[in-house]
């Protein structure tokens, strides 16, 4: 279940990640990309921890709304939009009346689908939310499902973003949109262990 | 109602240039845009956009796009706006110059839109 205060510390968590290895996604998306993933999320992730800072006393709904309108408007490359609607489309469902995780998780991966158009297999952070999201549904999530689908993007062929326009040539690197998603994941997963 | 172009470019030198270009054909056309990020690095703003759709002074648009989130922000900025706006995935310099010189000859949208179709590349 979530709740404002373990999403609020789930995206701390989340925050600390990106920070820490900010060089390495956007040395993960220079190959394949233009470099600046890294950079992005760290952006995005800084303005989420100041719009989160008085929302102590919100509910779940705003603080997702919170934390979508913070990468949507700062983070400036696709995983804005895409992290954006994910959250965005999580806070329309806990306004409907769910703060269950799997329930919440399926209507953000729908949201980052319908934003990308892309697919599982496609070599994009997907790649991670799918099988994350039916680990959670079977109440089996661990660190090395994340794991295995943040690899599996790596013999992919690219079929959209940036990566997509090198077709071949983008076989035998991570995807850097998957490598965050599972920083996300990762998380979620240590706020749950407490 | 008129019909006016919005141009969205990752680049800010690039949506400067492209409506440069068009206008020097459409000079009765209402052309905005948006290019980069909101502190003018390589990227797109989804508030850019909104900004060049209320600045424009059309009420119905035609967007073009350069390369993957600009679509993504354009989308969302249409889901927010009062206006009507029809995003076009086609090679974003020759179908933006193709609609300002039609506009400025008085065609019609459903013309414009079958000359823009084969501009069609993403
Ligand atoms: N259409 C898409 N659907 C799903 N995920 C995508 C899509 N396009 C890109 N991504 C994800 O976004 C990541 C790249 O994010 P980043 O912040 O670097 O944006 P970018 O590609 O540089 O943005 P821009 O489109 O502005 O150039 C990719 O690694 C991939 O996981
Ligand atoms: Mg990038």
């Amino acid at each position: 279940m979530l709740t404002a205060q373990n999403t609020i510390t789930w995206l701390d968590k989340f925050g600390d990640a990106i920070e820490k290895n900010k060089a390495y996604l956007s040395d993960l998306d220079t190959p394949i990309g233009d470099g600046d993933h890294g950079n992005n999320m760290a952006r995005g992730l800084t303005a989420v921890k100041a719009a989160l800072a008085d929302k102590d006393d919100a509910d779940l709904t705003t603080v997702f709304k919170t934390i979508a309108m913070a990468l949507i408007s700062k983070v400036g490359g696709a995983s804005g939009p895409l992290y954006g609607t994910a959250f965005l489309e999580m806070a329309k469902a806990s306004k409907a009346g769910t703060t269950d995780l799997p329930t919440l998780l399926a209507a953000a991966l729908a949201g980052i689908e319908k934003r990308g158009g892309a697919e599982a297999g496609d070599k994009t952070m997907i790649d991670v939310w799918t099988p994350v999201l039916a680990a959670v549904q079977a109440g089996n999530l661990t660190q090395a499902v994340i794991d295995d689908a943040v690899e599996s993007t790596k013999p992919m062929i690219a079929k959209k973003g940036r990566a997509s326009y090198l077709g071949e040539r983008s076989v035998g690197h991570l995807d850097p949109g998957a490598v965050s998603s599972g920083y996300l994941f990762t998380a979620l997963l240590e706020v749950e262990a407490n | 109602m008129s019909l006016g172009i919005v141009i969205v470019s990752h680049v800010p030198e690039i949506a400067a240039g492209v409506t440069t270009l068009i206008k020097q054909v459409a000079a009765d056309v209402s052309i905005t845009f948006a290019g980069g990020t909101d502190d003018n690095q390589v990227g797109t703003s989804m508030a850019k956009i909104s900004t060049a759709f209320d600045d424009n002074a059309a009420d119905e648009l035609l967007a073009f796009y350069d390369l993957g989130s600009a679509k993504m922000n354009l989308e969302m900025a249409i889901e927010m706006s009062d206006k009507s706006v029809h995003l076009y995935d086609t090679a974003l310099v020759e179908s933006a110059y193709t609609a300002a010189s039609l506009l400025q000859a008085g065609v019609d949208l459903t013309a414009v839109e079958a000359q823009l179709a084969p501009l069609k590349i993403k």
